[in-house]
């Protein structure tokens, strides 16, 4: 049997010199990468927002009104996670366990709103809930009020927003690892008497702790950070720190006061995700991972069908009906009289009415889009994988029976928290510090280089790669691969063949979230993109900076194009499949 | 099923495109689009000199006039957008030491006090200074010379004040009145620049001591249900009823180019604005925009000679249909549409810029605290 326990003991010293320096070179490219782009732009700024003192931390600090609104932005956001939780976790059962007809397509449905815009989305929303909205015209045509019966203002929409944002990532970080878990460990519970509550909270609930985690994490971290959501949304009254550091920043110049806030949000998303990563690393248990065409089977009780059905009725009516809304709008004609179909605005995004040096085919803006968005998952992908097998790594004792190593876990968990940063910075922050750093003389051509956006967005994107590969990594038992190298096959075979298919569908996960967090990134971009090449959502935000029906119309237009886009580009990436497995 | 989303995502591409049927194959394949750092139209062929425009995303210029600069100078042209024209104007001040522009546009006097004590600037006394108005030069020294001008007030929704049997207000202070309650939107004066000029407009107007001051004025306001919001879009489209958003609010602060440019986004469908400027005493604030030269422009003759084209009739000219706000150069003649439907407010108010940037702050931290908390 050949060696493929990476322990120390079995592994030869040549070998494991060779091992070592892999490991190193796969460790140092990720934290190189965070080291020059996520690190040094954030000290570039720092430094310079402290240059005058540090009284404007004192003053921070001292300020009432900031902790309210920390308590306020934890507050919101945990109150988010719990409920996109809450609807999100039956969906991932319901997609994990059962084959259905639509089952893609309501799961790239499901992904859209993560790239859509907040400005469009609270549009949508507006269409459908607003005071002239669908439902409050059909409850006032129906039961007669004079005023519109349904308002949701402040938190309930915030908290609507960020479920209808979220939904995706426990669908799809859940959904994915517990399409993966062997049933018949469940049935084996149920067999032996166990309740079905009893399996779901004994069993099935802690086998997908690290799943669940890792979304809740992300999902917490997203909506902590809220600022779309919360400006247009949630109305003025409601402030989280990345409002207050946007005020600071791009209005009042107060670049010290933005930096202790910006910093406090950094401390908050560090200590939270060290609490993660020290849990999840207690929390593993090495699992037979099964493939998708073994655990899934169509809905045959009642019961399964009706929740089958349950599934697909919240995801149609929460997620897809703000989108159709929107949809519908941008081909309908202004102004009053009866509704007509029209492709005017669709027809206009393609003529420089105006004669604009600054105008953009929409073909170019998608071109620019799905060129950032790939490259941007290329690079995630690259980076991320070495990072998260090296994070995932099991810690084994220097000696059998001997305590882990501390320290060694203490730096790894520690690392792990560090590629969560990036997750937990506001955008407008690290703009400005990429346009700090980059304006050392010499770097200033970087500014316009075509790499720029799409690093950044891989900053944002990485968290999503290594939350998606960890817990399948870490879960991932040697007694597959062990009988594969038994029956022969050389470690590279064995990874290959018998690895590879098994991660795919994390990595698949990983790839489909970089793609959608560069489709959908806006606030950091605004501040980067080269006029000439701006993204879908740059264009939507400028149609949507004048006055005018045909304004109006073509950022409708656009945003359904960028909805039917990212739709498209989820349902080729799933058929993407890794060659030799099926999982 | 999902072969439709990309049978839909095609056709409306092609729509989009404006060729329907034609054999181009699409979607786009994924590679860099040919993108010159030019925009299309200006032919860097004619010259090596080229200069950097840093500027706000609501800048626009005709491709036409932009490459007629570049045909007769030699001169080739690159901005750079760099978000709203606050986070504009701090970017240029963050990176004064390693300037990436030679020439900024878009302070307004708003900032203006803010540019000029940054001391990012040059001065320069374009020959063409002579041509504009006097009360534009708000900077002796020429470090920031006036490009264009707007006025923010309030847009109302005439369809819906006629349907509510009300006739628009005749003074800001009848909006306090419950026949004004819950119809009007503003803008957050920290975020969104027509918020900060309405609410320097009720400053001007109302003063700052007296029985009643702007304080009372917005917290009679807020009792009449007010409703604020961060930025110029979601106020307009999302609330305004006048708006292709149909909200439910009949009154928006907006620019009073708006109804113009509301019939000339209509593509031919409207020949009345659907919506009206409320022109009363000290309900609007004269937005002016500047350009200026950078301190260590590597090319400051260039940047001088595109300044000097930013203020002669031909740029000027071109500015009201791209940009929606008046041409400094009186010699510009305005568009027909700026001529029936924009309207000139009679009395703007008037904040010193040193003033604004002294106590802009305070102001709207004042304004917070009686509007918000």
């Amino acid at each position: 049997m050949r060696a493929l326990d990476l322990s120390p003991g079995r592994v030869g010293g040549a070998r494991r010199a060779l091992l070592r320096a892999g490991q190193g070179a796969a460790l140092a490219l990720p934290v190189a990468f965070l080291a020059l782009f996520f690190f040094y732009p954030l000290f570039a700024i720092a430094r310079l927002s402290f240059a005058d003192g540090m009284a404007g931390v004192l003053e921070t600090l001292g300020t009432r009104y900031y902790w309210r609104a920390l308590a306020f932005t934890t507050a919101q956001a945990a109150l988010s996670t719990a409920l996109t939780l809450a609807l999100g976790l039956p969906g991932a059962y319901v997609f994990a366990r059962y084959e259905f007809p639509g089952k893609a397509l309501l799961r790239a449905v499901a992904g859209v709103p993560f790239v859509m815009p907040t400005v469009v989305v609270a549009v949508a929303f507006g269409a459908l809930l607003g005071p002239r909205g669908l439902i409050n015209q059909a409850l006032q045509a129906l039961f007669g009020p004079a005023t519109p019966p349904i308002r949701p203002g402040g938190l309930q929409a915030v908290l609507l927003a960020h479920v209808f944002y979220n939904y995706t990532v426990i669908l799809r970080l859940v959904g994915g690892f517990w399409a993966n878990l062997d049933p018949r460990l469940e049935q084996a519970a149920a067999m032996l008497g166990a309740s079905r509550l009893h399996v779901l909270l004994r069993v099935t609930l802690p086998l997908l702790a690290p799943a669940i985690g890792a979304a809740a994490l992300l999902v917490f971290i997203f909506t902590f950070t809220s600022f779309g959501v919360m400006v247009i949304l949630g109305g003025p009254r409601l402030a989280t720190l990345e409002v207050e550091i946007y005020r600071q920043t791009a209005q009042a110049l107060r670049l010290d006061v933005a930096a202790t806030l910006a910093l406090i949000q950094l401390v908050c998303t560090l200590g939270l995700s060290l609490v993660y990563t020290r849990l999840a690393a207690r929390a593993v248990t090495p699992l037979e991972l099964q493939p998708r065409s073994y655990t899934a089977r169509p809905p045959r009780t009642r019961r399964e069908k009706v929740l089958v059905g349950a599934a697909m009725l919240l995801i149609t009516v929460l997620l897809g009906a703000p989108l159709a809304a929107l949809a519908l709008r941008s081909v309908l004609a202004p102004g009053p009289g009866a509704p007509r179909v029209t492709l005017a605005a669709y027809l206009a995004l393609g003529q420089n009415l105006t004669g604009s040096a600054f105008f953009v085919p929409p073909t170019a803006a998608i071109a620019n889009s799905l060129r950032i968005a790939a490259t941007t998952t290329l690079l995630a992908l690259s980076i991320g994988v070495p990072a998260a097998y090296l994070l995932a790594r099991r810690p084994t004792p220097p000696r059998p029976g001997a305590p882990l190593p501390e320290k060694r876990l203490a730096v790894i968990a520690l690392l792990d928290a560090l590629f969560m940063l990036p997750l937990g910075t506001s955008a407008v922050t690290l703009g400005l510090g990429y346009m700090v750093a980059l304006s050392v003389p010499g770097l200033g051509g970087l500014r316009t280089s075509p790499w720029l956006i799409p690093v950044l967005h891989t900053l944002v994107a990485l968290p999503f790669v290594i939350r998606a590969l960890a817990p399948v990594l870490r879960a991932r038992s040697p007694r597959q691969r062990e009988a594969a190298a038994l029956l022969g096959a050389s470690p590279a075979r064995a990874w290959l063949r018998v690895e590879v298919p098994q991660i795919a569908p994390a990595l698949a996960t990983g790839a489909v979230f970089a793609f959608t967090v560069s489709l959908g990134e806006f606030g950091a971009t605004l501040l980067l993109a080269r006029p000439e090449a701006p993204t879908l959502p740059v264009m939507i935000f400028r149609f949507l900076g004048q006055p005018g029906a045909l304004n109006y119309g073509q950022a409708l237009a656009l945003a359904t194009i960028l909805m039917l886009v990212t739709a498209a580009s989820f349902l080729l990436l799933e058929r993407l499949r890794p060659p030799g497995g099926e999982f | 099923m999902p072969r439709l989303i990309v049978c839909l995502a095609v056709a409306l591409l092609l729509a989009a495109c404006g060729q329907p049927g034609a054999s181009r194959p699409t979607p786009p394949p994924l590679v860099t689009p040919a993108t010159s750092v030019v925009p299309a139209g200006a032919t860097p062929a004619a010259g090596t000199r080229r200069i950097v425009v840093m500027t706000h995303d609501s800048f626009s210029v005709s491709e036409e006039v932009l490459a007629g600069f570049t045909a007769r100078s030699g001169i080739s042209v690159e901005f750079l957008k760099a978000g709203d024209a606050g986070t504009t104007l701090n970017q240029a001040i963050l990176s004064k030491n390693a300037p990436l522009a030679d020439v900024l546009f878009g302070v307004d006097n708003t900032f203006l006090s803010r540019a000029l004590a940054a001391d990012i600037l040059t001065p320069y006394a374009s020959p063409v200074l002579a041509n504009l108005p006097d009360d534009l030069k708000l900077d002796p020294e020429n470090r920031l010379l006036p490009v264009d001008f707007g006025y923010v007030v309030i847009n109302y929704d005439k369809a819906a004040l006629a349907a509510a049997g009300l006739t628009p207000p005749t003074d800001l202070r009848d909006l306090t009145l419950p026949a004004w309650k819950g119809k009007l939107v503003v803008q957050h004066p920290a975020t969104s620049s027509p918020g900060l000029a309405f609410l320097l407009a009720t400053i001007s107007h109302f003063g700052e001591t007296g029985p009643y001051t702007w304080r009372e004025f917005w917290r009679d306001l807020r009792a009449n249900e007010v409703l604020v919001t961060q930025g110029w879009s979601e106020a307009y489209y999302t609330h305004f009823s006048g708006s292709s958003g149909a909200g439910a609010y009949p009154l928006v602060v907006s620019y009073t180019t708006s109804p113009a440019a509301e019939v000339f986004f209509s593509e031919g469908r409207l020949s009345e604005p659907p919506t009206g400027n409320l022109l009363v005493p000290g309900g609007s604030f004269r937005q002016i925009e500047f350009v200026g030269i950078l301190r260590g422009a590597r090319d400051e003759a260039a940047a001088r000679e595109f300044v000097d084209f930013m203020l002669q009739p031909e740029f000027q000219a071109d500015i009201p249909l791209q940009m929606f706000v008046y041409p400094a150069n009186p010699r510009a003649p305005l568009p027909d549409v700026f001529l029936r439907f924009a309207e000139l407010p009679p009395e703007p108010a008037d904040l010193a810029p040193d003033l604004i940037e002294q106590r802009r702050d305070q102001w709207i931290a004042e304004w917070t605290e009686i509007v918000l908390r």
